[in-house]
């Protein structure tokens, strides 16, 4: 059996060690880095949030200032988004894309190295920005709040070049994406037979594709603004503050489904393995997705309804807004319908896995109120809008990608979580949440506005806000279990075996964790479901036998990525802090690109021990 | 600090007190009650599911393996589409009768934004005050809003939905006060600093009583005030950025209008209920209680600069200031 340590040289060191994880292009180690970067920002996000909730618990709150608080909100939103949970997202397209279409690794292995280490310093420098003054105008950033004038800190150079960095490093990423289940699937993988966790991948890297680059121009332009004085969203120098509004929402809201659709796709595989069946209406599923995806460019003025852009195109956003919920009607009752008459396994990602449903529809739900823009000029700013956005991007985002790690763990390290304290993470982390959001719907019906660090007694929120206080700090607790389960299941026997659960997908017919080269003959694809035929319709999933034959060459690791990361990370803050530290940065970036294409990209060959899909 | 308001809930969107707020409510709650059929409909079966289909330990056959319904499929894309299609029709009517001009008796008050207060000048009354609103009730009142520095959003929750107010463009709100009463608001997007301190109250009162508060607006201070010692302590250190009708600090432009500052409930752009008490606290040392505030600090030492004004001249100038009611 081929196994990890093929990569690493004949006497391994801490050194040699570290080396290898510097310079790897393997997927499923860059799905590690990824996943343990993300998790440890998320953790600081996490903690912001806490701070936040500490000071709200009593009105009048005093535990730290309104100038702390409006940093601590702003970095809060930018991190969960930007290097937290989309992040973790790509952490899972690295482990399982290849692994879901037969594929060795991903289409541009260096660049996907790349990619990684271009988030990383982006978020680092993102967050040292806290040493300086961190950005303070809300993740939103609308000028002229966040022109020089008001805001005349270089906590905003932190925001836009950390998210320029960010989301090059997520366009590249995407193409990557793109490409591989273009052009890498097996034979047989026809685009139908995708399991939906790729299909989703494929319309994430899609959005992402068509909503950064608008993005990353306007945030160019505002740092022009700030830098030399353009006017661009100045109303003073006759630019016009509503068009950032446009420009950011084109992406803010495809990001929404860029943080969604991948959890969805998770849930997808998750609920049909312990259901027991197949998904309820594979093609109904992977269209909704599409159509999601579609409707998502069509819909970002909803967040500006009371911009006053008039009747006509409120009614426009109102109507293509309240089409969405269509398709994700469809996919909800899909999920629900997997469950029917099956054989339910009520393990930990299961349990996360149907909470996603029912807490993704609170917030669809809640979402269908305010797409009516009359109503959502009472909801908007509101907490309505915190309990919202959170029954989405919490109950759904992080529930779903909560049930990956419980569900491909075992792929991931070979060995399963303990599912009792599993469980009873879910459980704390279940009350926990919607203790912290549920009251949040009523706090924003009885007129609590959003981004204040503080607010006076009388109204009717004392109560509200102390038992969201309460809330947060029992899920503050479910994810010290949690950690703390992680870390039991780093320990121990790789005993997972290959398929722990019963799956269906092409990721359980290899080992676990997977040999460097995933498969050691390419699997002949047959259905949508090629393993779980393999093991109950007698039809094992067949190997192609002229590729069987030939050596298999892995991509040779790279030192390139990281420095032309550095470089780039080095160049961004260098607009800030000094131009020399600017130019050294874009050297490394164009000697770093140089050098890289000149570079072998194909090392030696990592050989399987025998014929069969995974042995 | 207790703001007045109606009743336990001031700030509620669920009882309004304006034509805006009600069409609004209207639309809200059938639309959520929707939501909630919906949602223990999908949360009835997902229970449901989880303990009538869950594994039993020893029963290991294989479950039918249903892949879809195609009839069901459709079945449900067009109730989907028919919910949607409804909420569509309702929200488009409401749409409607919000889109309606002004009539032609409306009040018209121009609103203007400030970090991180709220100016509110009455153009046909010749009135200019800050922070609080007086309207007539049962009178249509049509709102023209500018912002002098970043965007602000104008809400009152018991009266219309929100406004935002952009720097360059001048934004319109009508709505008729139909409840009279004392309802607070606050700026709704997110402005900087002093952003949860930009608060506003709206005083829907009878028509006889708006008259008598614009009376008493246009005219200004009692003459007779000229003479009270906290008169030139104001117009030596205030007039520079606030005016006060009817006495020689007419000037002020960058301040909020104090005109009738005596009979105001709050100070500080809705950041504390206005005792005497208070009054001295917020000019000794504004930034004490709205940190980020741009009035500076004339009452206290500032690092090495003295303090401009004793406790004498701000115990003259809160019985100065107290008496302009």
């Amino acid at each position: 059996m081929a196994t990890l340590t093929q990569s690493l040289p004949a006497t391994r060191t801490w050194q040699t060690d570290v080396w290898s994880w510097i310079t790897t292009v393997d997927h499923k180690r860059i799905a590690k880095l990824y996943l343990f970067s993300a998790a440890a920002f998320f953790a600081i996000a996490g903690i912001e949030a806490m701070i936040m909730r500490t000071q709200l618990a009593q009105p009048d709150g005093a535990v730290i200032d309104g100038a702390l608080y409006n940093q601590l909100f702003t970095m809060h939103g930018v991190s969960m988004i930007f290097v937290a949970i989309m992040p973790l997202n790509a952490g899972f397209f690295n482990l399982l894309v290849p692994l879901h279409i037969g594929a060795r690794d991903v289409a541009f292995p260096r660049l996907n190295a790349l990619s990684f280490w271009m988030f990383l310093f982006g978020a680092i420098f993102l967050n040292l920005s806290f040493f300086t003054g961190a950005p303070d105008g809300g993740w939103f950033a609308y000028p002229p709040l966040t022109g020089k004038e008001f805001s005349p800190g270089t906590g905003m150079e932190h925001w836009i070049l950390g998210l320029a960095v960010l989301g090059t490093s997520s366009i590249i990423s995407s193409v990557n994406f793109i490409v591989t289940i273009l052009n890498l699937r097996a034979p047989g993988m026809k685009m139908t037979r995708m399991p939906v966790f790729t299909w989703m991948t494929l319309v994430t890297s899609f959005l992402i594709l068509f909503a950064f680059p608008p993005f990353t121009v306007a945030a160019v332009l505002l740092l022009t603004d700030r830098l030399v004085g353009t006017g661009f969203f100045n109303p003073a120098a006759g630019g016009d503050p509503v068009m950032w509004q446009h420009l950011f929402w084109f992406m803010g809201h495809p990001e929404v489904y860029v943080l969604i659709l991948p959890p969805m796709g998770i849930v997808s595989e998750v609920l049909p393995t312990f259901a027991r069946k197949p998904l309820f209406g594979y093609t109904a599923v992977v269209f909704s997705g599409i159509s999601i995806g579609f409707l998502g460019f069509a819909v970002w003025a909803h967040h500006m309804f009371s911009v006053g852009l008039g009747p006509i195109a409120n009614g426009v956003f109102t109507a293509i807004t309240m089409l969405i919920a269509i398709p994700t009607g469809v996919k909800v009752l899909n999920w629900s319908a997997t469950l029917f008459r099956a054989s339910i396994k009520i393990t930990t990602a299961m349990l996360f896995a149907v909470s996603f449903v029912a807490l993704f529809t609170i917030g669809g739900l809640s979402g269908m109120m305010h797409a009516a823009s009359p109503v959502d000029l009472q909801h908007t700013d509101t907490y309505f809008i915190v309990a919202h956005l959170h029954y989405v991007l919490f109950g759904g985002s992080v529930f779903g990608i909560l049930a990956g790690i419980y569900y491909w763990w075992p792929k991931l390290t070979g060995r399963i979580l303990n599912e009792r304290l599993g469980k009873i993470h879910w459980f704390l982390a279940f009350l926990g949440f919607n203790l912290t959001f549920g009251p949040m719907h009523v706090l924003g019906n009885d007129g609590m506005p959003r981004r204040v660090y503080s607010y006076v007694s009388g109204q009717g929120w004392d109560g509200w806000n102390l038992l969201a206080t309460a809330g947060a700090y029992l899920t503050a607790v479910s994810f010290l279990l949690f950690i703390y389960v992680l870390l039991r299941g780093l320990r121990g026997e790789r005993s997972a075996g290959d398929d722990p659960w019963d799956g269906a997908t092409l990721e359980w017919a290899t080992t676990s964790p997977p040999a460097v080269h995933n498969f050691d003959a390419v699997p002949v694809i047959g259905s949508n479901r090629p393993v779980w035929d393999g093991k109950y319709e007698g039809s094992p999933v067949p190997v192609d036998a002229a590729a069987a034959e030939s050596d298999i060459h892995m991509p040779a690791p790279s030192y390139w990525p990281i420095i032309v990361a550095l470089g780039l990370a080095l160049g961004a803050a260098g607009v800030i802090y000094s131009y020399p530290m600017s130019a050294v940065g874009f050297v490394m970036v164009f000697y770093g690109v140089f050098a890289w294409t000149q570079e072998s990209t194909v090392g030696p060959p990592a050989r399987p021990s025998g014929s069969g899909v995974g042995h | 600090m207790v703001l007045s308001g109606c009743g336990e809930l001031p700030q509620t969107i669920m009882e309004p007190a304006g034509d805006d707020a009600r069409l609004i409510l209207n639309l809200m709650v059938p639309i959520l009650w929707i939501a909630l059929v919906i949602f223990l409909a999908v949360v009835g079966f997902l229970v449901f599911s989880m303990i009538k289909f869950r594994y039993r330990p020893g029963n290991d056959d294989i479950p039918v393996q249903i892949h879809g319904h195609t009839r069901l499929e459709i079945t449900w894309m067009v109730a989907s589409a028919f919910i949607v299609v409804v909420l569509a029709v309702m929200t488009f009517r409401t749409m409607a009768v919000r889109a309606e001009a002004p009539g032609s008796g409306a009040l018209i008050v121009e609103v203007t934004a400030n970090q991180w207060w709220w100016e509110f000048t009455y153009p046909e009354l010749d009135v200019v005050t800050a922070n609080e609103l007086y309207l007539p009730i049962g009178q249509e009142v049509d709102l023209r809003l500018a912002s002098n520095d970043v965007i602000h959003s104008f809400w009152f929750p018991s009266l219309s939905g929100k406004q935002d107010v952009v720097p360059g463009t001048v934004t319109r709100l009508n709505f008729i006060p139909e409840k009279a009463g004392v309802y607070p608001g606050q700026c709704s997007e997110f402005c900087g600093l002093a952003h949860g301190q930009m608060r506003m109250s709206a005083f829907v009162v009878s028509p006889a009583e708006f008259d008598s508060w614009v009376e008493m607006q246009v005219t200004g201070a009692d003459p007779a005030l000229a003479t009270s010692p906290g008169a030139q302590v104001f117009q030596t250190n205030c007039a520079a950025c606030h005016s006060i009708r009817g006495t020689a600090a007419t000037f002020g432009q960058i301040g909020p209008e104090l005109t009738g500052i005596g009979a105001r409930t709050t100070l500080g752009g809705g950041t504390v209920i206005h005792t005497p008490d208070t009054m001295a606290e917020w000019i000794r040392d504004p930034s004490q209680l709205k940190p980020g505030v741009l009035m500076p600090t004339l009452g206290v030492a500032v690092g090495d600069v003295p303090a401009v004004l004793s406790e004498d001249d701000i115990a003259d100038l809160v019985t100065y200031l107290e008496s302009m009611r």
